[in-house]
């Protein structure tokens, strides 16, 4: 599954050029659609796949192992949430799949500037953001002491 | 002048400047604005954060949870399991750091929206195993993403970083980095008071089992392009456990994940005859590595060890048996989903093959090595330890402080921390970014300054490939084929064969020794000449040159620290077959390598391992 690009559906909008962590999806310049330059460079990660507006990416099982004849599709919703996948078998057999991707709004995290700001003390002690609280323990930060790294012990 | 003199140079000055936008760098850049809050903090990428580094994809589990506060495992268990599992050496101190913190990066995770899988019964996270809780984690990525993003003063997507810039003021300091855009070609100039290097550590420098369209179907992505190490050592940082790569057994061709498969719906392997096959093995892996086979849970490289002599022995296939554990709808799902949350490609090869796990038990293969930082493995920066507990031959300044003053790293770039995983790494780069603006703190006004000599040299290296290609281009009618320079994808594949054949890599059963080292080091050495006639068409290949000398430089301390550790102390991650058997007396203790680029030597030493009492 190097992805490809469906001629009649791609408009050449680039989300896939934008998102794409191998820098693989281009715009052809002849057709102005989008292209994988360099299959054997692809990781089949489905990133591409997953920000086309128009379903216009798909994916072929690498030639040197998959034979043809089956398919692996996906549908990702944030604004529901979930993602749904569709896998059909070289014989024909389908399987379907939905899962939850977010339980929040996109777009609500805050910034850590919205806390408030750490004490002088704060910087000396081997607590980060959101410590100790956010350990959901009692008794703070577990520490070591330094007697307790022994040298060279098998 | 070159050709590409006139190119535009942009100048971006920063407090922290975070290089790698993947999880390390997210954890990172969010905790910096936390403790840098007027600070201006900078984190570039060379692809988009939203979906760039080893989680691109999207993870099924997270595998660094210590439950503290369900008292499921204390920081100590931790350190005690991955010691166990890197046959005695790890920076302990270092794991303990990251085991006390992870929780609370989990928990953030969970409240900005990761959806957490729980245990009906218990209402905790459900556990695929002791250290192991099962996510929806298509998404874990994304939200990482936006926490940086909302944190950040900038991030600069498509930008890739190709070296450090040191301090003209003061030795061994560094002062920021240089690197160009993709998209347009700009050079642009980092100046920044401390730098956290949270870059990928290292695929393909083997050469993988898949072989032309397949080759980018490698266990860890493609576009982890060794730039967490060739950067550090490049200025100068010591390394450590660089010899450590990784084997890893998955289902074939995909390498589709085992964890679930083994931990939760409790499959389990056979040889092709349907018999058990570790038991087998035993007194021989006892014989090179003598206790450590007795240890529970059985060390990942023993297991590895165990599989590839089966194999050799001639009862292959090893099949994963998956039809009864199968035959139940919900562990079904949760084997399909596993795949399409975090490695597709092993669904579409199933799906192509006719292979469906209820039916057919799927064969496993053990995958060409790689070397990273954040598995079940430990290369990369030697770095010092946590300031309240870590001894003093750990310790030289501020915690994941490299040896470089100012220079820090987190995930794959940080040695000595296995199993830290995408939890782990993004909790190591909160520590480091906490650090970091601590050193910025004291530095008061003494501010690192960059020597305009040094970035227009590198200017002018950083583009020379393109100028390569439209010289030499003109002597020739068209094709691949030129006397005067070689293009990324060529020598990409001689560097994956040099590894390969006399590095230890799947054509020699990860076989390697003395000899084949030393000529494995020449043929390396004349690639490194070749590499200076690198030709690149565009800028996309130019991203692929510069990936290319990261992956070659590490590729070089990986065959020197092979060289320097005279003994086989991971069978199934490689052998020395001079050297077959584990040997404590000589080597229960880290290898350390430190880089002269003036010189092009290699300083190789040892440094002692310390461990917690129990």
């Amino acid at each position: 599954m190097p992805t490809f690009v469906y001629m009649t559906r791609c408009d050449g909008c680039g989300h896939c050029v934008d998102i794409c962590p191998s820098d693989i999806m281009h715009i052809d310049k002849t057709y102005r659609r989008a292209i994988n330059i360099e299959p054997n460079m692809c990781w089949e990660c489905y990133s591409c796949v997953k920000a086309c507006p128009q379903n216009a990416i798909d994916a072929r099982g690498y030639a040197d192992f998959a034979p043809l004849g089956h398919s692996v599709r996906v549908l990702r919703e944030p604004e529901k949430g979930t993602i749904s996948w569709k896998v059909k078998f070289r014989n024909g057999h389908e399987k379907n799949f939905v899962s939850p991707i977010r339980t929040t709004d996109w777009g609500t995290i805050p910034s850590p500037a919205e806390l408030p700001p750490p004490s002088e003390d704060d910087f000396k002690s081997q607590e980060l953001a959101h410590e100790p609280d956010a350990l959901n323990i009692k008794g703070g930060l577990p520490a070591l002491t330094p007697d307790q790294l022994k040298k060279g012990v098998v | 002048m070159g050709l590409f003199s006139r190119t535009k140079t942009h100048f971006v000055d920063s407090d922290v400047l975070v290089i790698g936008g993947g999880m390390a760098g997210c954890g990172a850049t969010y905790e910096a604005r936390h403790w840098g809050r007027d600070l201006k903090i900078v984190c570039v990428e060379k692809a988009n954060i939203e979906r760039s580094g080893a989680v691109a994809q999207g993870l099924y589990a997270i595998n660094c949870y210590m439950g503290m506060q369900w008292d499921e495992n204390q920081p100590e268990d931790h350190v005690r399991y991955a010691r166990n599992d890197l046959m005695g050496l790890v920076r302990e101190d270092l794991g303990y750091d990251i085991a006390r913190h992870v929780d609370s990066s989990v928990h953030k995770f969970e409240e900005w929206g990761l959806p957490m899988m729980r245990d009906p019964e218990t209402g905790r996270y459900l556990r695929e195993g002791k250290w192991q809780i099962m996510i929806h984690g298509e998404s874990y990525k994304p939200i990482v993403a936006e926490a940086a993003r909302k944190a950040a003063t900038e991030v600069y997507n498509r930008i890739m970083v190709t070296h450090l810039l040191m301090d003209k003021t003061k030795e061994n300091r560094v002062a920021g980095a240089v690197g160009f855009n993709v998209r347009t070609g700009d050079f642009y100039v980092f100046r920044a008071k401390a730098v956290i290097v949270a870059a990928g550590g290292a695929s393909h420098i083997y050469k993988p089992r898949a072989v032309g369209e397949g080759m980018g179907r490698t266990w860890y992505a493609p576009w982890s392009s060794a730039s967490a190490y060739a950067l550090p050592i490049e200025v100068g940082a010591k390394m450590t456990q660089m010899e450590n790569r990784i084997v890893l057994t998955r289902f074939k061709d995909g390498y589709g994940p085992v964890g679930a498969y083994f931990l939760h719906l409790k499959t389990y392997t056979e040889n092709a005859y349907g018999e058990e096959y570790e038991s087998t093995w035993y007194e021989n892996t006892k014989a090179l590595v003598g206790d450590y086979v007795d240890r529970h849970p059985v060390p990942t490289c023993l297991r590895n060890h165990a599989f590839l002599e089966e194999m050799k022995a001639g009862r292959g296939p090893i099949r994963m048996v998956t039809k009864e554990a199968f035959q139940d709808p919900h562990k079904e799902t949760v084997g399909w989903e596993n795949f399409l949350g975090m490695t597709i490609g092993q669904a579409v090869v199933w799906a192509s093959q006719d292979i469906d796990p209820k039916h057919t038990n799927p064969e496993l293969t053990t995958s060409e090595p790689y070397v990273m930082g954040s598995h079940a493995t430990c290369s990369g920066a030697w770095a010092s330890g946590p300031e309240d507990y870590a001894p003093d031959e750990y310790q030289w300044g501020y915690n994941r402080m490299m040896t470089v003053d100012g220079l820090f790293g987190a995930g794959d770039t940080i040695g000595g921390t296995a199993h830290k995983f995408s939890s782990g790494s993004y909790t190591e780069g909160r520590i480091a970014a906490k650090a970091a603006v601590n050193y910025i703190k004291d530095m008061g006004k003494d501010a690192p300054q960059v020597s305009e000599d040094d970035y227009q040299s590198l200017k002018k290296k950083v583009f020379k490939p393109l100028e390569n290609y439209e010289i030499g281009r003109n002597e020739i009618v068209g094709g691949t084929v030129s006397p005067s320079y070689i293009l990324p994808i060529q020598g990409l594949q001689r560097l994956e064969k040099i590894m390969d054949e006399y590095v230890g890599g799947i054509g020699s059963h990860y076989m390697t020794n003395e000899p084949l080292l030393t000529r494995g080091l020449e043929l390396l050495g004349t690639l490194k000449e070749d590499l200076e006639h690198l030709g690149a068409e565009d800028l996309h290949q130019l991203q692929r040159a510069w990936e290319l000398q990261h992956r070659l430089r590490a590729s070089e301390s990986v065959t020197h620290h092979t060289m320097f550790r005279k003994e086989t102390r991971w069978p199934g991650y490689y052998y020395r077959g001079d050297h077959m058997k584990l040997d404590d007396n000589d080597w229960h203790c880290f290898t350390l390598s430190q880089y002269d680029k003036n010189t092009g030597e290699w300083e190789l030493e040892k440094a002692p391992v310390y461990h917690i009492v129990d």
